[in-house]
C-alpha cells in the first residue's frame, strides 16, 4: 500500500517535467512538421493546401544535395577535432590532475559558455584574419613569411565551431573517465597489461558512453549550424543551415525551411542508426 | 482538411499572440508604435526624446529584418502598430491586402514641402487616395576604397575585374544580386528577361568575392579590417563609414546605373493612436528631424525639399547621388512578387553553392 502510494508520488513529481518537455520540444516540432506539408503559410488571404512539393524540391535540386553533404562533412570534421583534442584533455583532467587545480581547469573549460556565441565568433574573426593576431605573431617571429590569414575559409569555420563545442566533449568524457575506479586499472597492471592495452581494453570502453554523448551533442547542432559559417566562411559560407535560415528570414517560406530541416534531421538520425550496431558491439566488449 | 488549415492559422495566431505578450509592456496611454528597420532614422534616441518633449507622446519600436517580415508582422498583429515604414514599391500590395489604411495628408502639415514627384508618385497614390507619406530615398551602389582607387571607377565591370579578385564584399541578398547582374548585362533590373545569363554573370563573381555581409554592421567591420576594395552596399552606409568612422570609402553611380529605393510612412489599418501617428509622421518629414539625422552622418535623402538643404556640400550624398545626371541612372525598385522573390533566392543559393565548390 505504502509502496503504491510512493509510486504515485513519484509520478506526481515527474509529470511536470515530462509535460514541460512535451510542450517545449514536441509541440513546436509537430507544428513545424505540419507546416512542412503546406503549400504556403496560412497568413492573410493565402489558401494553403497540403502538398509534398517542398520535399520533392529537395530531390529535384542538385545543389541541396551538395550542401547537405557539405553540412554533414562539417559535422564530421568538427566532431572529429573535438574528440581528438577533447578526449586527451578530459583524460588528463580526470586521471592526472587533482585537487584545486582540477576545479580551476574545469572552470576555465566552462568559462567560454558564459559569453555570447556571436561575440566569440567575432573574436575569432579578429584572430584569424590577414593581419590579425595569428598573422602578426607569425610575422614577428619569421619576418617576410607569407600571410597566414585563414579567415573566410572552410578551416576558419571548423576552428570557430570546434572552439564553441569542445567543452561538451571535455565535460562528457571527463564525467565517464573520472568514474572509472582505480582498482580496475590496478587489476589490469597486476595481470601484466601494458599502458596501451589498459587504455584500449579498460579506459576507452568504460569511457565510451561519455564519448558517444559528446559526439551526439556536437554533431547534431553542427550539421545545422548557420551563424558561424556565415560569419567565418566568406565565399565558403553556404551550408544547408544557412539555406534553411534564408527560407525563414528572407522569403518567409517556412514550409520549405521546415521540410529541409526535417530532411536534415532524418539524415542525422539515419547516420546514428547506422553507427548504432557498431557501438553496441564495442560496448559489449566491456 | 480546411479544418486543419484553420487550426494552422489559429496556431500561427496563437504564436503571434504569445510573441505580442512578450513585446507589450503595460499599455502606456499615449504612445506611437512604429514598425521599421533597426537604426533607420525613426529610432534615433535624440529624435525620440525630442518628439516626446514636444508632444508628450512616447515612441515604441518593433523591428523587421526583411521585407516579407513586415507583411508577416502586419498580418499577425492587426491593430497594434501606428506607423509602418514601407518601401514605396510595396505600398500597393499592403493596401490591397487591407494591411494599411489611407492617410490624410492634411493632418501632416510638413507634407506641403515634399518634392511633388515624391509626394505624388503612383506608388503612394492610387484609387483616388493617398496611402503613404513620402519620407526618404536612397541608393544601393558600388563603394570603393579611396586609397586603392586614385580615380573612381565608372563601370560595374570593375566588380568582375581580375585586378580586384578576392577583394569584393558582396551583399548577401538575392534581390540585389539579381538586380546588379541585370544592370551589368544591360537588362531591366525590375523585369530581367534572361535569368540564365544573370546566373552565369553571378557565377563569374566566384574569384572576386572575399566575403558576404548581411547587416550594415557586418559590412562596416569588413571595411574597417581592409578586406575589400569594392562593395555592393547602401550609399548612406558608405557616407556613415566615411563621416563617423573616418574610413577611406566613397561610392559611385556606375554608367550602367544603380539601385534605388523610396521609403514611405504608412498607417496600418485601425491604428490604436492615429493622432499620435500623424504627429510623428509630421516630425519625421520635418527639416528639423532631417538636420539632426544629417548631422550624425549617413542619412538617406529626404523627400522634403526644404529639409534637403540641410545636406552639407561636403556630403557624398550631395556630391554623387543627388547629381542630376546620376539621378537619371538610378533604378527605383519596383514591386516583387513572392514567387519572383523565391525564384531569385533559389538562383542565389545555387550560385553560392557553386562558390563553395
Amino acid at each position: 500500500m505504502a509502496r503504491e502510494k510512493r509510486r504515485w508520488v513519484a509520478y506526481g513529481l515527474t509529470v511536470p517535467s515530462y509535460l514541460w518537455l512535451a510542450v517545449t520540444v514536441f509541440l513546436p516540432l509537430i507544428v513545424m512538421l505540419y507546416f512542412s506539408f503546406l503549400s504556403k503559410m496560412p497568413f492573410g488571404t493565402a489558401e494553403p493546401v497540403l502538398t509534398l512539393k517542398h520535399y520533392k524540391s529537395f530531390l529535384d535540386r542538385d545543389f541541396y544535395h551538395f550542401l547537405t553533404w557539405r553540412s554533414v562533412k562539417l559535422g564530421f570534421h568538427v566532431t572529429f577535432f573535438c574528440l581528438i583534442i577533447g578526449f586527451p584533455a578530459a583524460y588528463i583532467l580526470a586521471r592526472k590532475v587533482h585537487g584545486r587545480w582540477r576545479e580551476a581547469i574545469l572552470l576555465l573549460i566552462v568559462l567560454p559558455f558564459w559569453s555570447n556565441t556571436l561575440i566569440r565568433i567575432f573574436a575569432w574573426t579578429m584572430v584569424l584574419r590577414t593581419n590579425g593576431l595569428v598573422d602578426q605573431m607569425v610575422h614577428a617571429i619569421i619576418p617576410g613569411a607569407p600571410s597566414v590569414g585563414i579567415l573566410y575559409s572552410y578551416p576558419a569555420i571548423v576552428i570557430g565551431l570546434v572552439h564553441s563545442f569542445i567543452p561538451y566533449m571535455i565535460l562528457t568524457c571527463y564525467i565517464s573517465l573520472q568514474a572509472i575506479e582505480d582498482s580496475m586499472i590496478e587489476a589490469g597492471r597486476v595481470l601484466g597489461a601494458s599502458s596501451l592495452s589498459i587504455f584500449w581494453r579498460i579506459i576507452l570502453p568504460l569511457s565510451l558512453p561519455g564519448v558517444v554523448v559528446g559526439v551526439v551533442l556536437i554533431f547534431v547542432p553542427v550539421v545545422g549550424a548557420f551563424m558561424e559559417p556565415r560569419i567565418l566562411g566568406g565565399r565558403q559560407s553556404i551550408m544547408l543551415g544557412t539555406v534553411i535560415e534564408d527560407q525563414f528570414t528572407e522569403v518567409f517560406n517556412w514550409p520549405l525551411g521546415a521540410a529541409l530541416s526535417f530532411i536534415l534531421l532524418a539524415i542525422v538520425m539515419a547516420i546514428f542508426a547506422a553507427c548504432y550496431p557498431l557501438l553496441r558491439n564495442r560496448m559489449k566488449l566491456t | 482538411m480546411t479544418r486543419w488549415i484553420a487550426y494552422g492559422r489559429r496556431i500561427v495566431g496563437m504564436m503571434a499572440g504569445l510573441a505580442m505578450l512578450g513585446a507589450t509592456s503595460v499599455a502606456v496611454a499615449d504612445e506611437v508604435r512604429v514598425l521599421n528597420w533597426k537604426g533607420w532614422g525613426t529610432d534615433e534616441a535624440w529624435a525620440v526624446a525630442e518628439f516626446e518633449k514636444q508632444t508628450g507622446t512616447k515612441v515604441v519600436h518593433d523591428y523587421i529584418t526583411s521585407f516579407p517580415e513586415t507583411f508577416t508582422k502586419l498580418r499577425t498583429n492587426p491593430g497594434y502598430y501606428d506607423i509602418v515604414v514601407l518601401n514605396a514599391a510595396f505600398v500597393e500590395k499592403a493596401a490591397r491586402e487591407g494591411l494599411i489604411q489611407a492617410v490624410d495628408p492634411a493632418m501632416v502639415a510638413n507634407s506641403a514641402d515634399l518634392y511633388p514627384d515624391m509626394r505624388d508618385t503612383p506608388q503612394l497614390n492610387f484609387d483616388g487616395k493617398v496611402w503613404g507619406i513620402a519620407w526618404v530615398w536612397g541608393g544601393t551602389s558600388v563603394t570603393y576604397d579611396t586609397e586603392v582607387f586614385k580615380t573612381p571607377p565608372t563601370s560595374l565591370d570593375v566588380l568582375w575585374d581580375p585586378a580586384h579578385a578576392d577583394r569584393v564584399c558582396w551583399r548577401d541578398n538575392a534581390e540585389d544580386s539579381v538586380r546588379f547582374a541585370a544592370l551589368a548585362l544591360g537588362q531591366n533590373p525590375d523585369q530581367p528577361e534572361d535569368l540564365d545569363a544573370i546566373r552565369e554573370k553571378l557565377r563569374a563573381l566566384k574569384p572576386q568575392v572575399k566575403a558576404f555581409w548581411k547587416s550594415g554592421d557586418e559590412w562596416l567591420k569588413l571595411v574597417a579590417a581592409k578586406e575589400c576594395d569594392l562593395s555592393i552596399v547602401w550609399t548612406n552606409n558608405t557616407e556613415a563609414a566615411a563621416v563617423q568612422d573616418n574610413l577611406p570609402v566613397s561610392f559611385i553611380v556606375a554608367k550602367q546605373g544603380a539601385v534605388a529605393f523610396r521609403d514611405g510612412l504608412a498607417m496600418p489599418t485601425n491604428p490604436p493612436n492615429a493622432k499620435g501617428a500623424y504627429a510623428f509622421m509630421n516630425y519625421l518629414i520635418s527639416k528639423e528631424f532631417y538636420a539632426g539625422w544629417v548631422k550624425i552622418g549617413g542619412a538617406p535623402v529626404s523627400a522634403n525639399s526644404k529639409a534637403v538643404e540641410e545636406l552639407p556640400d561636403s556630403s557624398l550624398t550631395r556630391q554623387v547621388l543627388t547629381q542630376p545626371d546620376a539621378i537619371k541612372r538610378l533604378n527605383f525598385k519596383g514591386p516583387l512578387s513572392d514567387e519572383e522573390r523565391q525564384t531569385y533566392l533559389d538562383l542565389w543559393q545555387e550560385t553560392k553553392a557553386y562558390f563553395a565548390e
